[in-house]
């Protein structure tokens, strides 16, 4: 008996190497939800497999079911073995058993020329009414996109608020030497590789179009910031001045970054102008400014700075200006990112030796720690300002985690073969 | 020039032949590792409907270093949370001094770096005053500050890499580099 059992366990260690060494290329899995607090509500939802998904190269249902039990605002309930189309008319009586509250049924069709006719219908399981219609066409490679822009649809219809699914993030990894900096989409899948380098890329930044970033790469043994147009990989140094060059963050046209340079002595805030020019500084204190972030309404610009003593968020004109203190608990408050509905602040704060996220209101200043980890980094805000994306390290690896804002349901991207880390939320997919 | 240009040429092609992680559009490699950094990039574009959702691959080659002072540290290191440069350290940067006011015509980067502790940008300034500090240090002992440059890798490249006290120690330095 004992033997079995030994045999058994060398057999599943043996299977796991051979799983292992297969995932050493770097393959990086969906943000799985890890976390989920309890007495939430949720909204029961069904979405049904689509009619003609076992052919197409993309399932869509399970696409879209993983991005609402992301949001924390859906539960998926299993749809069973029904087969169900947009222009079915469902018996709304097992639905009904179930508790569902919405129930998506659709089809996906290849054409004559290769691409895929995608169409939905989402009804009120308890009115027993049509709600709402999607369709999309689009090519075999776009079919993700099309599951995360019904998933935007749903979300949109259910919630009165849009979805931010249909958007793309931005991470480094680094596995052995090499440096990477990826673009995937909002659920970690599809990654595609936009540098490599043996040196250290940090703070990727996406443009307001989307089709950029900008970003610090050490390439040059010191840090430059870089302009990177995504489709064609045409890059260029946009912040190479004597010193340290850092921190990019773009103006809501697209038109400047707000950077921190060096060439002044000290860490100072500057303007820089897309088009050229002289970069202007912002900042006139002595000491640290850095990690600018624009207000929205590119009005105000958010920073860090030691000015006081210790490491606080402050706010200032976007042209420059007096600066005002925003944090006041704690003697270490970083990374300063504010929600695109312009209500939230979230940041990391130093509590007892432990980096943790935080997110502000900005009307009442009240503040919530969203997690009970000790690494945190970096966190952005999803398009519709109802997640956040951050770096940490959770069961002893870096990994790359979403939130709600209140901390309640948690998914998890871990980087399979190296670290991975410096995430930014991009802009929603047009 | 064109040896480096080969290399790198060749650096590129190694790693379009092991690039299997991704599966890219095809689109043909466009080349531009002519340049004095060795940057290299490859086309890997659009999709099929032509939308902004492509991402071509860039590749950037490794950089070289020479050498300055034989026989003298290139390692200043730092107490916690601090930018004062230790007495023990003196006499490195008057070595350094004196090599730097000898051949003029050299230059000496500082690399300031930090223990993994905290935020990368925050930890980039850190390291930028550490740099500065070292900086100032040289320039008062007279080396022209047009042979320095005060830049920052942040906690980036950790000299160690375990979290004990005696590993951060080794972490918090201003690397000489010429």
């Amino acid at each position: 008996m004992k033997l079995v059992f030994l045999r058994i366990g060398l057999l599943s260690c043996l299977l796991k190497l051979l799983v292992l060494s297969a995932l050493a290329v770097p393959a990086w899995a969906q943000f799985r939800v890890e976390v989920t607090g309890v007495g939430m509500t949720q909204l029961p939802v069904v979405i049904a497999p689509f009619k003609g998904e076992a052919a197409a190269p993309q399932k869509l249902a399970s696409i879209v079911q993983a991005d609402l039990e992301r949001s924390g605002q859906f539960k998926g309930l299993a749809a069973g073995s029904v087969l169900l189309d947009e222009t079915s008319r469902p018996d709304w009586s097992p639905w009904r058993q179930l508790s569902a509250e919405a129930l998506v049924a659709g089809s996906v069709t290849r054409l004559a020329d290769g691409r895929f006719d995608v169409r939905a219908r989402l009804w009120d399981v308890v009115k027993g009414q049509e709600k709402s219609d999607f369709k999309d066409t689009v090519s075999a490679g776009e079919l993700r996109l099309s599951a995360h822009r019904m998933a935007d649809w749903i979300y949109q219809q259910l919630t009165g608020t849009p979805g931010a699914f249909a958007s793309r993030i931005s991470y480094v990894t680094k596995a052995g030497d090499r440096y990477s900096l990826w673009i995937a989409d909002s659920d970690g899948e599809n990654p595609k590789s936009a540098l490599t380098s043996p040196e250290p890329i940090i703070s990727p930044s996406w443009s307001p179009s989307g089709t950029q970033l900008a970003y610090v790469s050490f390439e040059l043994r010191k840090p430059v910031v870089y302009v990177h147009e995504l489709a064609t990989g045409q890059r260029r140094a946009v912040a190479n001045f004597k010193g340290s060059n850092s921190a990019p963050a773009w103006s809501a046209d697209g038109k400047s970054l707000a950077a921190t340079l060096s060439r002044d002595g000290g860490s100072q805030l500057f303007r820089i102008d897309l088009n050229g020019g002289e970069p202007r500084r912002l900042s006139s204190s002595g000491g640290i400014n850095t990690e600018p972030a624009f207000s929205p309404d590119g009005s105000a610009l958010f920073f860090v700075s030691d000015r006081g003593g210790s490491p606080q968020i402050y706010r200032m004109p976007a042209q420059g200006g007096p600066a005002e203190r925003v944090t006041f608990s704690g003697t270490y408050n970083i990374s300063p990112a504010v929600s695109p509905d312009g209500r939230w602040l979230a940041y990391v704060s130093r509590i007892g030796g432990a980096f943790r996220l935080h997110l502000m209101d900005l009307a009442s200043g009240q503040v919530t720690a969203l997690t009970d980890t000790s690494a945190d980094e970096r966190p952005s805000f999803a398009p519709n300002s109802r997640l956040l994306v951050y770096a940490t390290i959770f069961q002893g690896r870096e990994s790359l985690m979403t939130t709600t804002l209140d901390g309640r349901i948690k998914a998890r991207l871990a980087g399979q073969g190296g670290d991975i880390r410096e995430p930014h939320w991009g802009p929603v997919r047009k | 020039m064109t040896k480096k240009f080969l290399a790198s040429l060749l650096f590129v092609a190694l790693l379009a032949g092991c690039a299997s992680g991704v599966k890219l559009d095809d689109v043909p490699v466009e080349d531009k590792s002519a340049t004095s950094s060795g940057v290299s990039t490859q086309g890997i574009g659009n999709d099929q409907n032509g939308a902004q959702t492509g991402v071509s691959g860039v590749v950037v080659d490794k950089s070289g270093s020479s050498i300055g002072p034989v026989g003298v540290a290139h390692v200043v290191y730092f107490d916690y949370d601090s930018f004062v440069v230790r007495a023990e350290a003196r006499p490195v940067i008057e070595n350094h001094a004196r090599f730097l006011q000898a051949n003029k015509q050299r230059k000496a980067n500082l690399e300031g770096h930090t223990d993994e502790r905290g935020g990368r940008e925050y930890n980039l300034a850190l390291g930028q005053k550490r740099a500065e500090s070292v900086r100032q240090a040289l320039s008062l002992l007279g080396v022209s500050d047009s042979q320095l440059e005060a830049v920052s890798y942040g906690k980036e490249k950790p000299a160690a890499q375990g979290s004990a006290e005696a590993d951060l120690a080794k972490n918090r330095r201003v690397e000489i580099r010429y």
